[in-house]
C-alpha cells in the first residue's frame, strides 16, 4: 500500500553552537522536531557535558560518591578523570560561591577556571552557584578569566540577566538563559537579553529542569512547546537551543538515594538511581534538549547508546 | 474528527419538519454536534448521510478493552500528539513476556502479582502478561495458561503465537478475560483474522514498517475487524520514534482510519539498562502496549513513575483536600507540620512522616495544588494565609502546645507567621522531605528534655 509521508512544514531552523578553542563541541543546527529525520536535517548530535563542581560536592550521595571521590578535592583531577570517561565537554558548576556553601570569591573561582583552561583541551560551561544575586559577581568576573576561550556560561536569569549578559558579551561567549517553566517568560527573557545586543544565535535556552517524579512533565511539555513555537510557528526568540541540567536534579530525589533495604519495593539502589538520570536525561532528548548536564557515567554511556540508535 | 453543529446542519434536509423534536434542523444539528442527540432521532436523512455522519464522529484512534470485566483495561483513543494540547488519557500498558518454555513460571507469574507500587496515592503496576508460544506447540503453551489462569484468573492476557490452532485452544479457555491475540502477519493473516472476529477479541497486526503493516490492516478491516493493533517491527530507537510519530500524525491529522489504531512495542533488549530505555520511547512517543523481558523492580519504578508523569492532566495538578490530616494517631502533644496541597508534596511529606514511627498532625492548606516553593511565589503558602487557616482549622483546640513545624525550603516565613499568629512558634523544618524522620526524632527529644 502507498503511504505518503504526513510532513509539517517548518518556519525556523535552531542556530548551530560550536563552542570551545582547541578541541570543540557541537550541537543544534537541526530544522525539524527532535530526530524528525523524515522531514529536516541534523547536522550534530545532542551533545551531554560533564558536571564536576568546583569543591568537594556537599550533596553528591554514594551511587556517585564512589565514582568521583578519588578525583573531586581537585577540579583539573576530576576534569581530567571525566576526559577519560570520554566526556566531550565539561561543566564546571562553581558551588563554592553559593552563600550558604563557602561564599567563596568571585577571583577564587576565575583562578579555577583559568587553571582548567590551560591543562585541559575540553570546551568548558560555566555556571555559577544558582544564586542570582551572587551569580552577578561572580560571572562576569569569570567571564572575563576565560575571554576567548569560546565558552558557555550561565545562567542568565530575570534577576541579574543585565550584569550577566553583558559579560558574555565582554567574554566573547554564549550564554545560558533560565526561566521558570513558562514559554512566555523564556520568551520574554530573550527579548530582554537581545535588546542588550546579544546575539540570538548564541542563546541557549534552560526552561528549568527537573527530575523524572518531580516535576518532569512540566520542563516535558515546556519544553516541547518552546521547540513548536520555535521552529514550527517561526517565532525567532524561541527557535533556539535547549539545555537539560539534569543531573542536578536527579541527584537530588531520594529514588537516587534511599537503599534497597531502606524501600524494598523499590528495588535495587545502583540500577534505580542511574537509570533515573539516564531515563530523564533520554526524555528531555525526546522533547527537545540539545545540550545534557550529567553525573553519573554510565548514565551518560546509556543516553549516548540512545543517541547512536536514533542517528542510526 | 468530530463535524460541528454548522456541518452537520448543512447535511440534514433543512425542512424544518420537528419529526426530531426539535423546532429546526439547525436546534437538532446543535444537539447533534454536542453529542446529546443521536443522528437516528431524524427519519428523514439518508442512510448514506447517517454512515458519513458516524464516520465523523468515531474518535481518530480507536479505543477498545481488554481483560475481564474487573480488570479490564482501555486502549487507543488518543486525542493529540503533545500533552500540552489536551492530554494523553489511557495509560501504557506495561506487559511482561513469559514464554511457555520458561521452567519457573510460576515464580514469574509471582513476579507480575507481586510488581504493584504506591505513588502519589496511585497503585501502579505490571498489568498484563504477553504469553509467548516459544514451544510453538499447543499442550505446551496451554500448560503454561493454565499455571497463569491457576494464579491469577482474570489478569489481562496478549496471546504471542503465530499458530491459529494455538490461537483457538488459548481463546476457547479464556472467553471471559478479552485476551489480544497476537499476531497475524502476511501468512496467517486470514486464519487469524477468522479467530478475532469468531471470539470478538483483539488483534495485532504484524509487518515490517508502515506501508505494509497497512495492507494487513485493510486485509483484516475488510473482514470485519475493529479492535486492530499495529506493530511495524521497529528495530531501532529511530524507526520506533519515527513509525509511532507517522501513525499517530496520519490518525490524527490526515484522518487516515487504517492507521487509526493503538500500537504495540516489543522493547525487549540484549541488555535490561537499554530496555528501559526503549520502553521509555515507547511510553512518551504513542506506544499503547510495551512488551518487556524483565521486570525488576527497579526498572518498574522508573517506567511507572514515567507513565504516571506522562498521563498527568497537564491543566489540573493532582491534589489533596485542605485540611488537618493525622498521621498515625496524634495527641495533644503530637507534632503540627504544614505543607501545600499539591499530591505530590503531600504524599511524600505524609510518607516520611509515617518512616518516622511519630504520631503528627499534618495540616494541608490548599494551594490550587502547587508545590511548596511553587505556592510560595505564587503568593498561595503565604505568611498571613497560614496563619489564618491555622486558626479556622480548629487545631488549636486540639493542642497542648503551640508549634507549627514549616518546610525548610519557606524558612523567611517564620518570623512573618509568628507576628501573626499570636503565642505560636514557628519551628524551621527540612528543605527535603526525607530528612523529616531524623528531624521529628530530635525534634521529640527536644521536647522531652524541656
Ligand atoms: C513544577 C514547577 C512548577 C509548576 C507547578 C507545579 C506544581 N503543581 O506545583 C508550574 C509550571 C505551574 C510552576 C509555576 C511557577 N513556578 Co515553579 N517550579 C516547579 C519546579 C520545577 C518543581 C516543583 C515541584 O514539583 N517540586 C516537587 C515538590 C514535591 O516539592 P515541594 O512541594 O517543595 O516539597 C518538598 C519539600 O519542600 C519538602 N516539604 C514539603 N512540605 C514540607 C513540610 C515540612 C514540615 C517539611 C519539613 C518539609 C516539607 O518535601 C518535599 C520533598 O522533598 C520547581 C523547581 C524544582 N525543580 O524544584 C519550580 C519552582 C518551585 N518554581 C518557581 C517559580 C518562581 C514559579 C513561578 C512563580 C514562575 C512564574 N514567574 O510564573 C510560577 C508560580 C505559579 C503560579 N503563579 O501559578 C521557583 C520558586 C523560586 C523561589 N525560591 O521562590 C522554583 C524553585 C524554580 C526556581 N526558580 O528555581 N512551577
Ligand atoms: S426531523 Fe430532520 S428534517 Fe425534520 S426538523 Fe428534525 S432534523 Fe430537520
Amino acid at each position: 500500500m502507498n503511504f505518503s509521508i504526513p510532513k509539517e512544514t517548518y518556519a525556523g531552523i535552531i542556530p548551530e553552537i560550536v563552542f570551545g578553542k582547541g578541541k570543540k563541541a557541537y550541537f543544534g543546527g537541526q530544522s525539524a522536531l527532535p530526530f524528525h529525520f523524515f522531514e529536516g536535517h541534523f547536522p550534530h548530535k545532542p551533545l551531554i557535558a560533564f558536571e564536576i563542581q568546583d569543591q568537594i560536592p556537599e550533596d553528591y550521595p554514594e551511587e556517585l560518591a564512589k565514582t568521583y571521590s578519588s578525583v573531586w578535592d581537585d577540579t583539573l583531577r576530576w576534569a581530567r578523570f571525566c576526559e577519560s570517561l570520554g566526556a566531550q565537554a565539561i561543566a564546571l558548576r562553581l558551588t563554592s560561591t553559593h552563600p550558604d556553601s563557602r561564599d567563596s570569591k568571585p577571583e577564587e573561582a576565575a583562578d579555577k577556571v583559568k587553571k582548567l583552561l590551560s591543562e585541559i583541551d575540553l570546551p568548558l560551561i560555566i555556571l555559577g552557584s544558582n544564586h542570582t544575586e551572587k551569580d552577578a559577581d561572580v560571572l562576569p568576573i569569570v567571564a572575563d578569566a576565560s575571554r576567548g576561550y569560546n565558552c558557555i556560561i550561565g545562567k542568565a536569569q530575570e534577576g541579574n540577566y543585565k550584569t550577566v549578559v553583558a559579560s558574555a558579551m565582554a567574554g566573547g561567549h554564549f550564554l545560558i538563559a533560565m526561566s521558570d517553566l513558562d514559554v512566555n517568560l523564556a520568551k520574554q527573557l530573550n527579548i530582554l537579553i537581545t535588546q542588550m545586543g546579544f546575539p540570538r544565535e548564541k542563546i541557549i535556552i534552560d526552561p528549568m529542569c527537573s527530575a523524572l517524579g518531580y516535576g518532569f512533565e512540566y520542563t516535558y511539555s515546556v519544553m516541547e512547546r518552546i521547540r513548536i513555537a520555535g521552529i514550527l510557528q517561526g517565532d525567532s526568540m524561541l527557535c533556539l537551543p535547549m539545555v537539560a541540567d539534569v543531573g542536578f536534579y536527579v541527584w537530588k530525589t531520594k529514588e537516587t538515594q534511599a537503599s534497597e533495604s531502606d524501600i524494598p519495593e523499590w528495588g535495587s539502589l545502583h540500577e534505580r538511581a542511574l537509570m533515573w538520570e539516564a531515563v530523564t536525561a533520554c526524555s528531555f532528548l525526546l522533547s527537545g534538549a540539545d545540550l545534557l548536564i550529567m553525573r553519573h557515567p554510565e548514565a551518560v554511556k546509556i543516553v549516548n547508546r540512545f543517541m547512536n540508535d536514533l542517528f542510526s | 474528527m468530530a463535524l460541528t453543529g454548522i456541518e452537520i446542519f448543512k447535511l440534514l434536509p433543512k425542512t424544518n419538519c420537528k419529526k426530531c423534536g426539535f423546532p429546526t434542523c439547525l436546534a437538532f444539528a446543535m444537539k447533534v454536534a454536542q453529542g446529546q442527540v443521536d443522528i437516528e432521532q431524524c427519519p428523514e436523512i439518508s442512510e448514506e448521510i447517517k454512515a458519513k455522519l458516524k464516520e465523523a464522529s468515531t474518535p481518530p484512534i480507536r479505543g477498545f478493552f481488554f481483560g475481564s470485566s474487573s480488570t479490564k483495561i482501555k486502549i487507543g483513543e488518543e486525542l493529540v500528539l503533545f500533552r500540552h494540547e489536551k492530554k494523553f488519557f489511557n495509560p501504557t500498558v506495561l506487559a511482561f513476556e513469559i514464554k511457555d518454555t520458561d521452567s519457573n513460571i510460576d515464580l514469574l507469574i509471582d513476579e507480575v502479582l507481586n510488581s504493584s507500587i504506591e505513588r502519589v496515592g496511585q497503585t501502579l503496576k505490571i498489568d498484563a502478561i504477553f504469553l509467548k508460544n516459544q514451544s510453538g506447540k499447543v499442550d505446551i503453551f496451554l500448560q503454561a495458561l493454565d499455571k497463569i489462569l491457576d494464579k491469577a484468573p482474570d489478569l489481562p492476557l496478549i496471546f504471542g503465537t503465530l499458530k491459529p490452532d494455538v490461537a483457538v485452544a488459548a481463546v476457547e479457555k479464556t472467553k471471559d478475560i478479552r485476551p489480544i491475540l497476537s499476531e497475524a502477519n502476511s501468512e496467517n493473516i486470514n486464519e487469524m483474522a477468522e479467530i478475532a472476529k469468531k471470539y470478538n477479541i483483539p488483534l495485532v497486526v504484524r509487518d515490517k514498517g508502515i506501508e505494509k503493516v497497512m495492507a494487513l490492516l485493510e486485509t483484516a478491516r475488510s473482514k470485519g475487524i475493529q479492535d486492530l493493533i499495529i506493530d511495524t517491527k521497529p528495530e531501532t530507537a529511530k524507526e520506533i520514534l519515527i513509525n509511532n510519530t507517522l501513525i499517530r500524525r496520519a490518525a490524527l491529522k490526515k484522518g487516515m482510519k487504517v492507521l487509526g489504531y493503538p500500537i504495540i512495542t516489543f522493547a525487549n533488549r540484549d541488555d535490561d539498562f537499554y530496555e528501559t530505555i526503549i520502553a521509555s520511547l515507547a511510553v512518551l512517543k504513542y506506544s499503547s502496549i510495551v512488551v518487556l523481558s524483565s521486570i525488576p523492580k527497579w526498572k518498574n519504578l522508573v517506567l511507572f513513575t514515567l507513565r504516571q508523569n506522562i498521563y498527568s492532566d497537564p491543566q489540573v495538578p493532582m491534589q489533596v483536600k485542605q485540611g488537618i490530616y493525622k498521621v498515625g494517631e496524634p495527641d495533644g502533644n503530637s507534632p503540627l507540620m504544614i505543607t501545600t496541597n499539591f499530591a505530590l508534596t503531600y504524599f511524600l511529606v505524609k510518607g516520611e512522616i509515617e518512616n518516622s514511627k511519630i504520631p503528627t498532625w499534618l495540616a494541608i492548606m490548599d494551594c490550587d495544588g502547587l508545590s511548596v516553593l511553587t505556592a510560595w511565589a505564587a503568593g498561595k503558602f503565604s505568611a498571613s494565609k497560614i496563619a489564618e487557616f491555622i486558626k479556622e482549622s480548629g487545631i488549636e483546640e486540639r493542642l497542648n502546645h503551640r508549634e507549627l513545624i514549616i518546610p525548610g525550603y519557606v524558612a523567611m516565613l517564620k518570623a512573618a507567621i509568628e507576628d501573626k499568629l499570636q503565642g505560636w512558634k514557628v519551628i524551621v523544618g527540612t528543605k527535603e522531605a526525607s530528612g523529616i524522620p531524623a528531624f521529628l526524632k530530635n525534634y521529640m527529644k527536644s521536647k522531652a528534655l524541656v
